[in-house]
This record gives C-alpha cells, sequence and structure tokens, in this order.
C-alpha cells in the first residue's frame, strides 16, 4: 500500500543534499550543533525536540525523537510529560485566540 | 519487552541453536549491504583482534538462576543445570594461581547457586585477587540460605556488579520478571546495611543499565547522576558506578529484536555505530572467559555461541591446561554480534570504553 509517509525514508533524510548540497551541509552542521551540550543538557534537548516533534505533527521526528529521548535516559513517563507540553500550548494557542473572537464578538454586538 | 518463565532451550526455540543464531546474525548485516565487522576492523587497522595482556580471569559458574530475564545472552533460568564442578573450579584457581592474574570475575546465571561457591571466593580471595561477582540481587533475597550473602561478600572484600536496568518498576520488570524491582531495592538495602555502596567503606557496589529495547544505553555519566538522585530519594539507596551497557544480539535478546521486526534496525543502528576507539579497548583483548565445562573463550557471548579460543594445540582449550602465554598469543575470533561492543562509546562488562 502506498502512503504519503515512509518510515524508510527517515534513513534518506542526508540524501537531501542531492538536490542542493552547500545548504544541505549548512543545515546538517548548524542541526549538530544544536543538539550538543551546551546551556541545556543533550537530554533536555532531545525532550524538547519530542515535544517539537508532536507540535509540527511529523511522523519522521516522533521515531526519531522517541528512540533518542530513551537513549537519553528518558523514562515514559518524562516523555509523556513533554508530549503535554506540547499539547498544552497547542491548545492554549487556540484557546488564546478565543479573546480575539470574544473581542470581535464584542465589537458587532450590541 | 516481555519476561518468560522457561529459557529458550526448554521451549526448544530455533534461537537456542547456535547456528541459527549466527546464520540470522549474518543476514542482519549482509542483507543490508552493511561492512561485516572483520571488514571494519580491517578498515581500522584492527584485524586481526589481537590480546593486550592477561587480566581477567572470567568464570561462568552455570547456567541456573532464579531470574529469566527477557535479554539474557546467556539463555539462564531455574531450568537450566549447567553447573561447574567443582574439580573444574580447582582447575581455574590452579590456572589462576600460576599466571600473573589478579581479578577474578564471577557470573553465571546466579553464580551463588552454584554449590560450591563459598569456597571457591574463598579460595581466590587467599590468592590475593580482587573477586568481582556478578549477583542478580533477588537471589540475596531469594531464600534464607542467601541472606548472609551481604556479609559473606564484605569478608572476603568482594566486589559487587549488579543489574538493575532502571530505577523504575516498571520498567526494571518488563525486563527481569515481576516483582523483581522490589526484592532488587530490598537486596540493595541489605548491601548498603553491611557498607557496600557507602563512602568510605571501601566495598564497591557498581550498578548496570542495559537498555529495556531496542535502543543503545544513554551517556553513562549523565545516566549515573541520574540514578544516583533517584535511588537517594526515592529509598535512600547509595552505590558507586554506574555501568552502561549494550545489548548484545544473541540469544534471548535477539528473539525478541526479531519477534519485535526491531532485528535490521538494531544491528544497522550497531554496524553504523562502530566506534574504532571502542574497537581498540573491547574487554576480550584482556580478559579470559571460562565456561561452566571448562573450555576458554575469548568473551561471555562467544562462550554462549561456543566460538572457543582459537589456538592451535587443542588441549589448550580446556582450563586443564591453561597456559598464559600460548593465550596471550592467540586471536580473538569476531562475528557479528561484535558490534554490540563497539558502538558508540562501546561496552564492556565494565560499561562504557571510549
Amino acid at each position: 500500500m502506498k502512503t504519503y509517509y515512509n518510515p524508510d525514508d527517515l534513513k534518506k533524510f542526508g540524501k537531501i543534499g542531492e538536490f542542493q548540497k552547500p545548504l544541505a551541509d549548512k543545515f546538517f552542521s548548524y542541526y549538530g550543533d544544536v543538539f550538543k551540550e551546551g546551556a541545556l543538557t543533550e537530554r533536555e534537548k532531545s525532550l524538547i525536540a519530542l515535544a517539537v516533534s508532536h507540535a509540527v505533527q511529523c511522523p519522521y521526528c516522533i521515531d526519531a525523537y522517541t528512540v533518542d529521548t530513551l537513549e537519553k535516559g528518558c523514562d515514559e513517563e518524562e516523555m509523556m510529560e513533554a508530549v503535554h507540553v506540547a499539547a498544552a500550548i497547542r491548545s492554549g494557542a487556540t484557546l488564546v485566540h478565543g479573546v480575539q473572537m470574544m473581542n470581535k464578538t464584542k465589537d458587532v454586538s450590541m | 519487552m516481555s519476561t518468560a518463565t522457561k529459557s529458550l532451550k526448554k521451549q526448544n526455540s530455533e534461537f537456542s541453536n547456535i547456528d541459527y543464531q549466527l546464520k540470522v546474525l549474518h543476514h542482519g548485516v549482509k542483507d543490508q549491504n552493511l561492512d561485516s565487522f572483520s571488514t571494519k576492523l580491517k578498515e581500522t587497522n584492527l584485524f586481526p583482534l589481537t590480546t593486550t595482556g592477561l587480566d581477567i580471569f572470567q568464570i561462568n559458574m552455570g547456567k541456573m538462576c532464579n531470574q529469566v530475564c527477557s535479554h539474557c545472552h546467556v539463555d539462564a533460568g531455574p531450568d537450566r543445570k549447567e553447573i561447574m564442578s567443582k574439580e573444574t573450579l580447582q582447575e581455574c584457581l590452579d590456572a589462576i594461581a600460576k599466571s600473573e592474574i589478579k581479578t577474578v570475575d564471577l557470573t553465571g546465571g546466579a553464580p551463588e547457586m552454584n554449590p560450591h561457591f563459598r569456597w571457591f571466593v574463598e579460595q581466590a580471595y587467599k590468592l590475593d585477587c580482587k573477586v568481582i561477582v556478578r549477583c542478580n540481587l533477588t537471589i540475596i533475597v531469594a531464600n534464607k540460605k542467601y541472606f548472609d550473602l551481604p556479609e559473606f561478600y564484605k569478608e572476603n572484600e568482594v566486589e559487587i556488579v549488579s543489574s538493575l536496568p532502571h530505577y523504575s518498576e516498571k520498567k526494571t520488570d518488563s525486563q527481569r520478571g515481576d516483582g523483581v524491582f522490589d526484592r532488587s531495592i530490598r537486596a540493595l538495602m541489605m548491601l548498603n546495611e553491611v557498607g557496600y555502596g557507602m563512602e568510605g567503606s571501601g566495598l564497591t557496589l557498581n550498578l548496570v543499565y542495559n537498555p529495556s529495547g531496542a535502543f543503545l544505553p544513554p551517556n553513562q555519566d549523565g545516566l549515573e547522576k541520574q540514578f544516583k538522585r533517584k535511588l537517594k530519594k526515592d529509598f535512600d539507596i547509595e552505590f558507586n558506578s554506574l555501568f552502561a551497557i549494550t545489548n548484545i544480539p544473541i540469544s534471548r535478546y535477539l528473539d525478541y529484536l526479531v519477534a519485535s521486526e526491531n532485528f535490521m534496525g538494531y544491528m544497522q543502528k550497531l554496524a553504523n555505530s562502530y566506534n574504532p576507539v571502542a574497537a581498540e579497548g573491547v574487554m576480550c583483548r584482556n580478559t579470559i572467559s571460562v565456561g561452566w565445562d571448562g573450555y576458554l573463550y575469548d568473551c561471555d557471548f562467544n562462550q554462549m555461541l561456543e566460538l572457543k579460543v582459537a589456538v592451535a594445540d587443542k588441549k589448550r582449550q580446556h582450563v586443564k591446561d591453561f597456559d598464559s602465554q600460548t593465550l596471550i598469543d592467540r586471536k580473538i575470533i569476531v562475528n557479528e554480534h561484535c558490534f554490540g561492543c563497539t558502538a558508540g562509546a562501546g561496552s564492556s562488562c565494565g560499561g562504557e570504553i571510549a
């Protein structure tokens, strides 16, 4: 069955340079640096990446950062809490627009 | 992962067959167009893999165990009856006495279930050896005849290395069986009580983490801090160091990988994570591993795959004809499972290598 997403495509991510190498090289170099230990630990960065993967709903990223967080020693509870952070921000972002809806409603109502 | 109650051997599983395991491993590499382990060693100027000395004498005292862990490379369990005899243990002592070896590392199964275990530890201690026991913790609380093990270890200044795959009950029990976490915590408290893991006691208690699934272990230092924080906070337990060990794709873990359709991905990950620095420091380079029947192997994993040491004189493959120089001069047998020891930061019985 053909689908838009193929798990094997994740392994081919590095090949995006075939069509545009200089920008791919810059991206992967930047990407590598971002995830290195800095003011935040690699573990903290991996949990952030897992949360963001859910927020942007990228199946490749979810697969990759589920394994990565496990390999950084995170447990299921921590991982699910990270997903809840993403969910809370997404739902909060929806709900805070309710203020705009309320404002507009009041503007056009007697 | 879920735990079984019978060994693969008892279940007549094809994964208890050595040839079958080697065939699966071979396909895991070849079918994905990955370089073989030997090729990787050649590319990094490490082939043939040779020894750097003979420092550690590791004895597998038998395959009998009170647990049936889902990742066990020994396929150990209560139904395994292979136990090292006193005669073979004496041959081990004779071999140690005539060599320069000062570290004796006891594993199993549960080595404590060997009826000659205490006698052997005392004899090795008298030979002025540092004795390491790979204790599964739960054996200490399994039966009252084992309750005094912490005191016995202390008297013989034994170094304890114990598996605790996670500080969470769920993850530990999923790999080692229901109730194992609780019993392990009780045993750790008993070890702490006699001084093990406590600052200034001189009694070493190291823990072993290994992943509860098809992924590689985390950075050892970071994980050790986490384990120390959690075990102290939740149970007031202390220990010395944490060893992060990679699961080697043989026996029960190989069975799990294949059944869960993670095998190909895991082999690819191991092969792609090959680290020449880790390869240079693999434990087989200064260790000799003795099987329950006295035969000699490069490591406990080669032992389970029945790959005996490569020495010209076949009688030197047995501990009764132990000859240090012959073993130091040997070439180490490698196969695709060896990728498990060279991935990322590497893996040994003492944790990370690189």
